[in-house]
């Protein structure tokens, strides 16, 4: 091979060159170049190896559907693999680097796995697992060894410096494709009035038409077609942007490559913008793919899509090789091989059919090309490029017929006809219909409502065919969009020599093979993941005779081109196997993405700290202020616990706790979730939610409750104090608040219409804050106004309203850690203050704030439950709540709660645990009877976990079967994560001051 | 990706809503006490392939409770209706 810049011609500003560099070596690049085309101005001819046989491989197409040309792009945290030379648009100090290959692909040593390439043949792997294998772990050796050869690119570890974006956009047509039929249906429905957006994956509008030469009658089309859609300020047209999925109610999601063409984004943009396309109609004008002809060897660098050997020639000026093989089916190589001769080089073209038009021989024969005809291309030759074809009489089936004879040439272009880029509709509407004339699968007859499809996709042969759909499919939307076509025309249709598309009289062959439909040499069906012809022939043998099994089996089509070029040549080996027709053999199930997406861009700003919503009191800067270490609870963010000097969590929250429970301490609840209930059947729906009776609750009052979930399991609890007849103040755990409020609303908008009650969520309107210790009533006594809180006055289960630093507030005295305790309720904007004036007044009464790991020390000392033990699968029995169930009426879960297996004697109960020495044990471990194996799952679990300060000694909440009976037994507490085992004696859950005599002080 | 035509909001975005599953069972009355009844409204669900009808809430709009024409099959979404309104 040999790729070189012509002296003239292309789409590239040869008044610039550009700092490109492949593996250190400098490049010739202008603006306006692909890496690949700068490559094969360069002569770069290996560009990559193969996937299994690290073969040498050089550029293959102009495209998405190129298998081979896959590079490491730039350096450092910016470094990408697996980047599509063809389509990478070159930047100033562009820096690619080959992947796959050590030390490098010009020198390979991994090629020598073409000598174990009878290890690598189809379903290799599989084999490893049974068969004399089975039991071995022959398998992992091989999956190291498979490993280390296969593969892709290298990614990196580090982080992606670089933002990428999230769009929503909402227009009356998508335009997808901007080659001359997608312009000329943007074009008719923008003069239409239609709000449109138009769609291009590559950075230049134009499609094929670029592949033609520079300065000739497509250049004028184009640019007055371009020019006008600039004009309309109702089209908004997208280069650099894939459309890479089709999704139910006309949604498209697109990639724009917003900076991806530059070294780093400039100007604070974005590198890839996600966008979500709501649109009422689309047209999809997405082209076609080349078809390549499987022949033996023809991975060689230098076997190239006859098509891309003429986009390179015309829109990069960058001829491929001087000698050029064309070897095709079909009629659309004509004008590539007239282009090439034109462009200067040495053409041969190698036609499978027996017969030329005769008109069409005396064109080619002009521009001097060499005919061939009934002939094809059996092998390519050479070693590291293509020196030769072998060029064989063949029948209509593409066996050959005669002796091959050796044709010297440096490139080898194929055509095997083309497969129309049906992808989008796919994705809409499943399985495309084959066409028969143009042995193709083009889009089926659903979804024309909102989805046409034109140009080559729906196989549209000519240009002006081409242009004509593109109309036609725009003013079918113009229809459905109630708009009128504005009778403008377009800029008369160009007339390009030999254009003739593919379908009439093509030759539908795949492969070029010997009379026994063999090749001498590896032919590959899927060149990127190293696929080959007799990979296909022995799965179908081995029984894998459905195309999904053997897909799988051979991984052909399961590469990052997704077997763009492949997928329809294996269908039809498979349908030759057979003796069905490729319909009947099979399609291909399109799914998003078209191309690969990156998935950063689908991420946008979501990671990281903005990963998910945080939450945060409004007490949360003076926690940050004041040293507290905070942790997350949901969404929330709640201080966990305030540490002293060099403190430890656990030196601190046993001092906290401890403080607590001698002093006065105070902690930040206002994560509790609130919910206003209110209305006159308010009693009523409460009585139905909660397991325990509402209706004897009086005005300034409130009660602990407990709920169930449908299937009558524990699903909550805490407080609900009753403000006014028809007025109650519902709080939930932090954790479930969001479930209790989304079941209350079902509930009453299905089940409970006939009930008048309204719940609202009020947890961000009111902060909360526990003042809980010997202290507690001292201290709020000295800030309280209004309201007397006195032992008398003021029992458990009572709330009063007051004022604080003059802001009204609510006191709910209600006691979670088991001391005298009250909370306070308080306006969110005002909480700040007042709890500044609570700090500032509790300095004489020794003050402390506590976070959620001394809470919880003390929650558990008490044996009330959190978190841990209402985990979704206890049952009120288990939990010992069961006496707060009501007989008399029934609630959510009343009846469910009932079944079998939940009243089942031997479930595990909530108990207490003493545990010995002075390592606690670790909440999950399991419970194991005194001196009984340790395997199994045990007999329970331990669910929540502390030292005690007031015992002095660790302790812990446990269920465990019978518990309840088993007072006083010692048991075992195994972690096994850790290879743990502690003795415990099991105890009452209700550690200290069972009697509850300090709450009620 | 669908959108929901919300009889409150109007078209939004499927994200603001939260699936709530088969809309066809309907709740035992308070004071039904027979274990069956609740066993088939909590546990038991056809798996219609084709046109079904679902609960979705809007959970960050309006947050009501919403019946939903949905095509298991191919995801077309049809009439939306306000569950509190739903026959």
């Amino acid at each position: 091979m040999g790729g070189f810049r012509l002296s003239s011609g292309g789409r590239v500003d040869r008044s610039r060159r550009m700092d490109v560099r492949f593996d250190g070596r400098g490049l010739q690049a202008h603006p306006g170049d692909t890496l690949a085309s700068a490559l094969l101005a360069s002569g770069e001819d290996i560009v990559a190896r193969g996937f299994k046989y690290h073969r040498a491989r050089g550029i293959y197409s102009a495209g998405v559907e190129e298998p081979n040309a896959y590079v490491h792009l730039r350096q450092g945290a910016r470094h990408e693999p697996n980047a599509r030379a063809t389509t990478s648009e070159v930047f100033d100090g562009l820096c690619a680097t080959s992947q796959n290959a050590w030390p490098d692909v010009r020198l390979d040593i991994g090629a020598v796995t073409g000598y174990l390439s009878p290890f690598l043949s189809a379903g290799f792997y599989y084999k490893t697992f049974v068969g004399p294998f089975k039991g071995t772990r022959f398998w992992m050796i091989c999956e190291s060894f498979i490993r280390k050869a296969a593969g892709m690119g290298r990614g990196i570890k580090v982080s992606d410096p670089d933002s990428y974006e999230k769009v929503n956009a909402f227009c009356d047509l998508l335009v997808v494709g901007a080659g001359a039929s997608g312009l000329a249906a943007a074009l008719t429905a923008g003069q239409a009035g239609a709000d449109v957006i138009l769609v291009e994956q590559d950075f230049e509008l134009g499609g094929s038409l670029l592949s033609q030469p520079v300065g000739g009658v497509c250049d004028d089309w184009l640019a007055a077609v371009k020019s006008q859609l600039n004009d309309l300020p109702n089209v908004r047209i997208l280069t650099r942007t894939t459309a890479f999925g089709a999704y139910e109610q006309d949604v498209y999601g697109l990639v724009e490559h917003v900076s991806d063409h530059l070294q780093a984004p400039e100007n604070n943009q974005p590198r890839q913008r996600y966008w979500l396309v709501h649109t009422k109609q689309a047209v999809l004008v997405t082209g076609a793919i080349e078809r390549p002809l499987v022949f033996a060897n023809n991975d060689l660098p230098g076997v190239m899509l006859a098509g891309s050997i003429q986009s390179y020639a015309n829109r990069f000026g960058v001829l491929a090789g001087q000698r050029i093989v064309l070897c095709s089916n079909n009629n659309s190589a004509y004008q590539v091989a007239v282009q090439l001769a034109h462009a200067s080089a040495d053409v041969t073209l190698v036609d499978a059919r027996p017969d030329m038009p005769q008109d069409v021989a005396d064109m080619l024969a002009k521009a001097g090309v060499t005919i061939m005809t009934g002939k094809a291309v059996i092998a390519a030759k050479g070693r590291r490029g293509v020196t030769g074809a072998m060029i064989v009489p063949v029948d209509k089936t593409g066996k050959a017929t005669g002796v091959p004879v050796r044709v010297a040439c440096d490139v080898i272009g194929v055509s095997g006809g083309w497969s129309p880029v049906v992808h989008l509709w796919s994705h809409r509407f499943g399985k495309p219909r084959f066409d028969e004339a143009a042995a193709a699968f083009v889009p089926g007859d659903i979804g024309g409502e909102t989805v046409q499809c034109a140009g080559r996709m729906v196989a549209a042969q000519t240009l002006g065919e081409r242009i004509d759909s593109g109309i036609g499919a725009a003013k079918a939307t113009l229809n459905a969009l109630e708009l009128k076509p504005s009778g403008t025309s377009l800029p008369a249709t160009p007339e390009i020599q030999l254009d003739t598309g593919w379908s009439q009289d093509m030759l539908a062959i795949w492969a070029i093979t010997d009379a026994t439909r063999m090749t001498k040499g590896k032919a590959f069906v899927d060149i990127q993941h190293d696929v080959k012809l007799s990979d296909l022939d022995q799965a179908y043998s081995e029984g894998y005779v459905s195309v999904e099994h053997l897909k799988r089996y051979t991984t052909t089509g399961m590469a990052p081109d997704q077997g763009k070029t492949s997928n329809i040549i294996t269908l039809a080996r498979v349908a030759e196997l057979s003796g069905k027709t490729i319909p009947n053999t099979g399609t291909t199930t399109f799914r998003p993405p078209f191309t690969p997406v990156t998935i950063g861009a689908l991420v946008g700003h979501e990671h990281g700290e903005h990963f998910a919503a945080t939450r945060m009191s409004p007490i949360h800067d003076w926690h940050m202020k004041n040293g507290a270490v905070m942790s997350e609870a949901g969404a929330w963010m709640r201080p966990w616990y305030y540490p002293e000097g060099n403190e430890s969590l656990r030196e601190a929250y046993i001092r906290e706790a401890a403080h607590v429970r001698k002093h006065v301490g105070i902690v930040d609840v206002s994560t509790l979730g609130k919910i206003a209930v209110q209305g006159p059947d308010a009693a009523e729906f409460l009585n139905r939610v909660y397991v325990n009776g509402w209706k004897t609750l009086q005005v300034g009052r409130l009660r602990y409750g407990v709920m169930l979930r449908e299937d009558g399991f524990v699903m909550d609890d805490g407080a609900t104090a009753r403000l006014g007849e028809f007025d109650y103040f519902m709080s939930t755990t932090t954790a479930n608040a969001a479930k209790v409020l989304a079941l209350s609303e079902h509930l009453l908008q299905t089940a409970w219409r006939d009930l008048k009650v309204h719940v609202t969520s009020v947890t961000d309107q009111w902060a909360a804050f526990a003042v809980a210790g010997p202290k507690a009533r001292d201290l709020l006594q000295s800030v309280l106004s209004g309201a007397d809180i006195s032992r008398e006055a003021m029992p458990n289960n009572h709330f009063v309203t007051g004022e604080i630093a003059e802001t009204k507030v609510r006191l709910h005295r209600m006691s979670y850690s088991g001391e005298l305790a009250y909370e306070i309720y308080v306006p969110s904007g005002f909480s700040r203050h007042v709890w500044g004036c609570l700090i500032e007044a509790g300095k004489a009464f020794g003050l402390r704030p506590y976070g959620t790991e001394a809470m919880g020390a003390l929650r558990i000392e008490k044996g009330h439950v959190a978190g841990p033990e209402i985990e979704g699968r206890t049952t009120l029995k288990d939990l010992g709540l069961a006496g707060f169930a009501s007989s008399k009426k029934p609630f959510v879960g009343s009846v469910l709660k009932d079944r079998p297996v939940l009243v089942d004697p031997a479930r595990a109960t909530l108990v207490g645990l003493s545990v010995k020495g002075e390592t606690g044990a670790v909440a999950g471990s399991l419970i194991y009877g005194a001196g009984q194996p340790k395997q199994g799952h045990g007999e329970g679990w331990v669910s929540s976990t502390t030292y005690s300060p007031a015992l002095g000694h660790p302790i812990a909440l446990a269920l465990i079967q019978n518990g309840k009976a088993r007072m006083g037994e010692d048991v075992q507490v195994v972690n096994h994560l850790e290879n743990q085992t502690l003795m415990a004696q099991i105890v009452s859950p209700y550690f200290f001051d069972p009697k509850g005599e300090r709450q009620n002080a | 990706m669908i959108r929901i035509d919300c009889p409150v909001c109007g078209i939004r975005d499927e994200s603001e809503f939260t699936y709530g599953g088969d809309a066809t069972v309907v709740r035992p009355a308070m004071g039904e006490a027979a274990l069956k009844p609740w066993i088939d409204y909590v546990f038991m669900r056809d798996n219609p392939r084709g046109a079904h009808r679902e609960y979705w809430h809007h959970v960050v709009g309006c947050r009501q409770w919403l019946v939903l024409e949905r095509d298991t099959l191919s995801h077309m979404v049809g009439t939306c209706s306000l569950a509190r309104d739903a026959a």
